[in-house]
């Protein structure tokens, strides 16, 4: 069958399996590698996309389910060569190691800022409870998340003021 | 890569036509909601439809919460996000927030819906001993038109329900009467699992005496989800902890929970009788406007 999804905007149309599941749509069709996949079960949430502005766990959804319907992927928060504020916040707090999680704690990251500019460290711990990280332990993603949220509420940022890019 | 077997895909415009695509593709065609019970499956063969029915674009005629007369009325589309949200659903039957803020986690909730809960038939399922403690209706409709059955008749057995192959659950409808309080204790190993064991209790006070009382289960093996034993022993009782410890033991001697890497039956089985007292003190709480 021949699925049109929009990924960050752009329509995408391939035919598909109707089995073939969107984050296979998005890695393999769109081929936006940044949406990662782990456990497959719908547990790790490393997949979490944004389906018609919510983030749902991709690897538990059919590509056919989201055909005609809008999907948000890590690359797409990134505007016009600005990183998104909760991109900043995990450079700035040391949020991610291997970075495996990443993708998809910053998409739910986005969506609960989005709901909630003022998140408590608790309410934060809620919003990524379906999300493994074997990495940080979650205090650098918390603190990241807390950072963004504090670079958002203190307005827009003039360019001298925007974080110095770490050097590796 | 799990990749579920191959099936043909039909999405439905109406929930006519899904039942009509039903009768079409026959017995082994399935409804696909939110999948999240259903595609995990799939990838493990424990499901192997050779066609799904799409029924996510019928938001607006199955995704509805409201009031009807003296009726709740929650469709069977309506996502667990939703639902955990929805003010007027907890204003009157606050157990449905209580059940929604540990139904799996907050981006599974954003997909997965009431009425596949219900159709899923998990024996640990939550919704249903949420909707078996309220005494709700499901509202079934077929080829030949609708029919109302009550939850706790909805069940036949694990991952079984009454539901023909070509009949789709619309929506659940709860009567709203003054005086009741509602309230759900679950115990889970960690944040997002299914439960070790919970109860759910709806109660109406007639001053300080039990005037009716909903109780229901789950992970414990209670038959269609309640605990009729125990609600009948409550009913005409003055509301006290004392009655609520005496209810909360019978539910638990009514149950056949089974040992499994969640718990043996002992554990279980006090469990049940704990939630049961907690979820009916809090309930009686609410109801007597102690408790939000
Ligand atoms: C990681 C994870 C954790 C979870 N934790 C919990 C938990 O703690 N507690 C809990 O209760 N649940 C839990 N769930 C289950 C989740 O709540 C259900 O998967 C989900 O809500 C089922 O709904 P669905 O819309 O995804 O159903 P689907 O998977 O789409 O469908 C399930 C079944 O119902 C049928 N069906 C669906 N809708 C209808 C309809 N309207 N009419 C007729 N048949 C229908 C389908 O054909 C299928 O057989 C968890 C799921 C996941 C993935
Ligand atoms: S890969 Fe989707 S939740 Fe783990
Ligand atoms: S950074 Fe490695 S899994 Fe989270």
């Amino acid at each position: 069958m021949q699925v049109t999804i929009t990924v960050n905007g752009s329509a995408e149309t391939h035919e598909v399996e109707p089995r073939l599941l969107l984050v296979h749509f998005i890695r393999e069709k769109a081929g936006l590698r940044g949406t990662h996949w782990g456990c497959d079960t719908s547990n790790c949430g490393t997949c979490v996309v944004w389906l018609d502005g919510k983030p749902v766990k991709s690897c538990t959804v059919f590509a056919a389910m989201a055909d005609g319907h809008e999907v948000r992927t890590v690359e797409g928060l990134e505007q016009g060569g600005q990183l998104d504020p909760v991109q900043e916040g995990f450079m700035e707090c040391h949020g991610l190691q291997c970075g495996f999680c990443t993708p998809g704690m910053l998409m739910t990251a986005r969506a609960l800022l989005d709901a909630n500019p003022d998140p408590s460290e608790h309410e934060i711990r809620e919003a990524i409870s379906g999300q493994l990280c074997r990495c940080t332990g979650y205090e650098n993603i918390v603190r990241s998340v807390r950072w963004a949220a504090e670079k958002e509420a203190s307005g827009p940022v003039t360019e001298s003021e925007k974080p110095v890019e770490a050097t590796a | 890569m799990q990749v579920p077997a191959p099936f043909t895909y039909e999405r439905a415009t109406s929930v006519e036509h899904a039942i009509e695509l039903l009768g079409q593709l026959g017995p082994e065609a399935r409804v696909v909601a939110g999948g999240h019970s259903l595609i995990p499956m799939m990838k493990l063969r424990l499901a192997r439809p050779d066609a799904l029915v799409d029924i996510n674009a019928l938001g607006a005629e199955l995704g509805q919460i409201r009031v009807d007369g003296t009726d709740l009325v929650i469709g069977a589309l309506t996502r667990h996000a939703d639902l955990l949200r929805s003010a007027v659903a907890g204003e009157h039957f606050p157990i449905f927030h209580d059940a929604e803020k540990v139904i799996a986690d907050p981006v599974v909730r954003n997909f997965g819906t009431v009425g596949g809960s219900l159709c899923q038939a998990d024996p640990a399922e939550d919704l249903s001993a949420v909707f078996a403690a309220v005494d709700a209706v499901a509202v079934l409709r077929g080829p030949g038109g609708v029919r109302q059955v009550p939850v706790r008749e909805l069940h036949i057995g694990p991952y079984e329900t009454v539901l023909a192959p070509d009949e789709l659950l619309i929506e659940l409808r709860v009567r709203i009467r003054p005086g009741g309080g509602s309230a759900y204790e679950k115990v889970e190993r960690r944040v997002g699992d299914y439960a070790v064991a919970a109860g759910g209790a709806a109660i109406w006070l007639d001053g300080d005496t039990v005037s009716g009382a909903g109780i229901g289960l789950t992970a414990v093996g209670a038959e269609h989800f309640a605990a009729p034993e125990a609600e009948a022993a409550l009913v005409g009782q003055p509301a006290t902890d004392e009655s609520f410890r005496a209810a909360g033991r019978i539910a638990a001697d009514n149950c056949n929970p089974t040992a499994d890497q969640r718990g043996p039956v002992d554990y279980k089985r006090h469990l049940a009788a704990e939630l049961t007292t907690r979820a009916l003190r809090r309930a009686a709480a609410r109801a007597r406007g102690q408790e939000a």
